[in-house]
């Protein structure tokens, strides 16, 4: 950690005195707030262009000679694909409403992450090569030639957006900012210009089914060791299918919930629930990934990550799919995935065997996602849920960007939490729902080297969970998303000591009440029930 | 200094006008209008067809509301439209109301290092105010171009005039259209964060179109303008038989020469977000996705990792381990 929270404190807001169309970024004395670039051997494995060493503090960054023509060709071929890029270029008046709706620039400062500035980074140009005014008067329309000090520009602030979208609830048009960055990182990617966080879980996917590149004996082992772990706490036995031919239903979750803290408790929250539906499904080593880092990379890379979902259903023979949590997963899967590669008419649409509830709204996707599964459950009465288990936890919930801007899915993660928990409270209103804030980590900058920036893009969201943690001794931060999960808790000891982080099914898996199992005494992490959350509330 | 270049190119225009005028009244009166007008109506069915060229490939509506799910789950219809009527309505909130403006907020950072989100609807009464304000006055203009004038057209202009204070009565929205345009223009000389992304684009149209309102009021009020002989050449123009009356006072001049300026440059310039608005893909599409599938008309192949090639690169792995594989059966 280079800097303290009293530090990044000092913000200013104030833009410096020169023009704004001249770039210089020092990446030297920016250490901190830039991410490695990717890596040589993930780039030649999915043959994407230019692998070479280099850094962004190389004064010469090693481009093909052609290289304006490669971006402006690219950006020619984006503007006749895209027709949410052509508006955005078009007619933006520079209101600057979106201004301060960007976590980066509220913890920042810094003019150019301001969503308008941003997108003028690259609208510059635009009007420059394709726009009649802009080939004329040049900078007098707001032209502005490419120069490598734009493109090591373009690098440095479209891996400081996050693709949250929440500018774009404020824009009078809609302009949405992920839009913007994904065609920018897709022209950089030409270049062979991108960051080593995302083209190497990218690599791993492709080859092995998920980011974090383990191999199907280690993806079985990790289940298992999972599985006798939350024996040892539950007296349950739990033995999940890998690559079950004919099971109804195909789990995907994100591959951080079978690896890492906290999201392994999230894991044992699913396995739970669906020992006790004695749920017919399986999981997949193959399309062990729900989370598609190729969303980051460019929409091809996304497309071929994804491509694995369908397939794996269709040859397991499976009738629908049921999705674990995570943000950007459920972007994909909700926005992206059937256009990309449905139709899924090898499936049906998705019927919950326990309460026969059709679900009409995932119709042709066949794919829902566990909060509706699991808030079907709770509204039919079927689960046994003691949220007096979870007394140790005074929670908040943070939606993640995805699941609420892409999907609206924000009522049923609510009703969760409300059969789960006792103490539940809300973050203030302009910072959750539609308008909540990004974890600053998302869009594949969730990496150690880009820290400094990560807190400061966190600031507006741990500052809400501050407020929650002072008003009311919230402790227990839930969330939806496997990056959340990976990221929030050094956001949470850096900015707000004393809160942790767990999905929401951790949580259900906590409360739910199983024939046959011990008397808890622990919660899914092992620790006494009887703890903090509810000792605090004698005080 | 881009407000400077700005304004430079606006008194530019005037001075053509000023002089242009008393030497060649005729090309200003009749050839500039028809030809700002060709301009306009060219260039924006050029644009709005480059436009609808190019397709939309993915279906990505920025969600602002619950979505539609679970019967008992209440879906918000306006801000998470789930079929066409409904997404209708949001864009009509949208454009009649600017909507999204609406939720604007300020974020604070408190000398206690508390962030908090201060409602902020000034911008958006500004920019509501203006743009109404702009359309009412464009629609009381069609009382010189069209003899009888319409029923419609008089009541509009009655209602403007509601407020009689003074003789000729002093109209709403000329005093709207002149308050909202000084608040945003100053909101750009004023606002650092504002003024530093403002580009000489952003002041022109503004300071043009304050021209165009006060030589208008100057014509009203002051400097009164022979209505008559201004209805002669309107109507003069729209069949098509153009005639120069006498008595057209220089103010007029000026007056259509920006107006004749203003409707050319719109489609070269930011004022497309008239026609953007409506073909926004985060605001004109359902949040349907997964129950209607979306075609994307260019969705190419990629190269993919099947599973027969990962079957046979993790083989021996995948059978120790005991995990089912295809050749099990």
């Amino acid at each position: 950690m280079s800097k303290t929270p009293e530090e990044l404190l000092q913000i200013h807001y104030h833009p410096p005195k020169h023009d704004w169309m001249d770039p210089s970024i020092d990446f030297e004395a920016r250490r901190g707030t830039w991410s490695y670039p990717g890596g040589v051997k993930s780039l030649e494995y999915l043959g994407l262009p230019n692998p070479r060493e280099w850094s962004p503090t190389d004064e010469d960054w090693k481009l093909p000679p052609n290289w304006q023509e490669i971006v402006h060709r690219g950006f020619k071929d984006l503007l006749t694909k895209y027709r949410s890029l052509r508006i955005f270029m078009d007619c933006c008046v520079r209101c600057g409403a979106c201004a301060d709706k960007c976590h980066f620039f509220i913890g920042s400062g810094d003019p150019k992450n301001m969503p308008v500035l941003r997108a003028e980074l690259l609208r510059s140009v635009y009007r420059k090569d394709f726009t009649t005014a802009g080939k004329i008067l040049g900078r007098a329309a707001g032209g502005r030639a490419l120069t490598i000090d734009v493109i090591k520009e373009w690098f440095y602030y479209f891996y400081q957006c996050t693709e949250c979208r929440r500018c774009s609830v404020f824009c009078p048009y809609g302009i949405d900012t992920a839009e913007i960055t994904m065609a920018a990182r897709e022209l950089l990617n030409l270049l062979g210009i991108n960051i080593n966080w995302i083209v190497e879980p990218v690599a791993n996917c492709q080859r092995t089914g998920n980011h974090l590149g383990i191999q199907p004996h280690t993806f079985k082992d990790n289940v298992e060791f999972l599985c006798e772990e939350l024996e040892d706490i539950t007296g349950i036995h739990v033995d999940p299918p890998i690559n079950k031919k004919g099971a109804e239903i195909l789990f995907i979750m994100p591959s951080a919930d079978y690896f890492a803290d906290p999201g392994i408790y999230t894991f044992m929250g699913y396995m739970l629930l669906f020992k006790y539906l004695g749920l017919d499904y399986t999981l997949s080593a193959y399309a062990s990934e729900g989370g598609n880092f190729g969303l980051f990379l460019s929409r091809d890379t996304a497309k071929r990550l994804n491509y694995k979902m369908y397939a794996e259903a269709k040859r397991l023979g499976v009738k629908w799919i049921l999705g674990g949590e995570c943000g950007h997963m459920w972007r994909v899967v909700n926005q992206y995935m059937d256009t990309m590669n449905g139709p899924a008419d090898f499936l049906e649409v998705p019927r919950s065997p326990v309460t026969g509830t059709v679900f009409e709204n995932a119709a042709s996707t066949k794919m829902v996602h566990i909060c509706e599964f699991t808030a079907d459950l709770i509204h039919h009465g079927k689960l046994k849920l003691d949220p007096s288990r979870n007394d140790w936890a005074r929670v908040t919930y943070h939606d993640a960007c995805n699941p609420a801007r892409a999907m609206g899915l924000l009522e049923e993660p609510r009703y969760l939490l409300k059969h789960a928990v006792n103490h539940f409270y809300e973050m203030p209103e302009n910072t959750i729902r539609e308008q909540t804030f990004c974890c600053g980590a998302g869009a594949g900058l969730g990496n150690d080297e880009n820290i400094d920036m990560r807190m400061r893009g966190g600031l507006p969201r741990a500052n809400a969970v501050k407020y929650v943690h002072e008003q009311h001794r919230v402790n227990l931060l839930t969330c939806i998303c496997a990056i959340d999960r990976a990221v929030l808790p050094t956001l949470m000891d850096f900015w707000v000591p004393g809160v942790r982080v767990s999905g929401i099914h951790e949580l259900i898996g906590n409360a739910l009440v199983i024939d046959g199992e011990n008397e808890r005494t622990t919660n899914l992490r092992g620790e006494p029930l009887h703890g903090e959350g509810e000792v605090s509330d004698d005080v | 200094m881009r407000a400077v270049q700005a304004l430079t190119v606006v008194l530019l225009l005037i001075a053509i006008a000023w002089g242009g005028a008393a030497l060649i009244p005729a090309v200003f009166a009749v050839a500039v209008p028809y030809l700002a007008l060709a301009v306009f109506l060219l260039g924006i069915t050029l644009h709005i067809l480059a436009w609808a060229r190019v397709p939309v490939p993915f279906k990505i509506p920025s969600v602002c509301g619950q979505q539609r799910s679970l019967p008992w789950i209440r879906q918000q219809r306006l801000e998470s439209p789930f079929t066409s009527w409904q997404v209708a309505g949001r864009m009509a909130l949208e454009i009649l109301l600017f909507r999204s403006l609406f939720r604007n907020t300020r974020s604070v950072l408190t000398p206690k290092q508390r962030l908090v989100y201060q409602p902020d609807k000034v911008l958006w009464l500004g920019a509501l105010a203006f743009h109404w304000s702009l359309l009412v006055i464009v629609l009381r203009h069609l009382r010189f171009f069209l003899q009888p004038i319409p029923r419609s057209i008089q009541l509009l202009s009655a209602l403007d005039g509601v407020f009689q204070l003074l003789v000729p009565t002093l109209l709403i929205t000329d005093v709207l259209i002149l308050g909202a345009l000084l608040y945003l223009l100053g909101r750009r000389l004023f606002n650092p964060l504002v003024r530093y992304v403002s580009l000489p684009a952003d002041f022109f149209p503004l300071l043009l179109i304050l021209g165009i309102a006060i030589t208008g009021i100057l014509m009203r009020y002051v400097d009164k303008v022979d209505l008559t002989a201004v209805k002669e050449l309107a109507l003069s123009l729209t069949v098509f038989h153009p005639t120069v009356p006498h008595g057209l006072s220089p103010l007029f001049f000026i007056h259509l020469f920006l107006v004749s300026s203003l409707i050319a440059y719109i489609p070269f310039s930011k004022l497309m977000h008239v026609g953007g608005v409506f073909l926004s893909p985060t605001r004109n599409l359902p949040n349907n996705n997964r129950a209607r599938r979306h075609i994307n008309p260019w969705n190419h192949p990629v190269p993919v990792h099947t599973y027969a090639e990962w079957e046979e690169e993790f083989h021996d792995k995948l059978k120790a381990a005991g995990i089912p594989m295809e050749g099990d059966d």
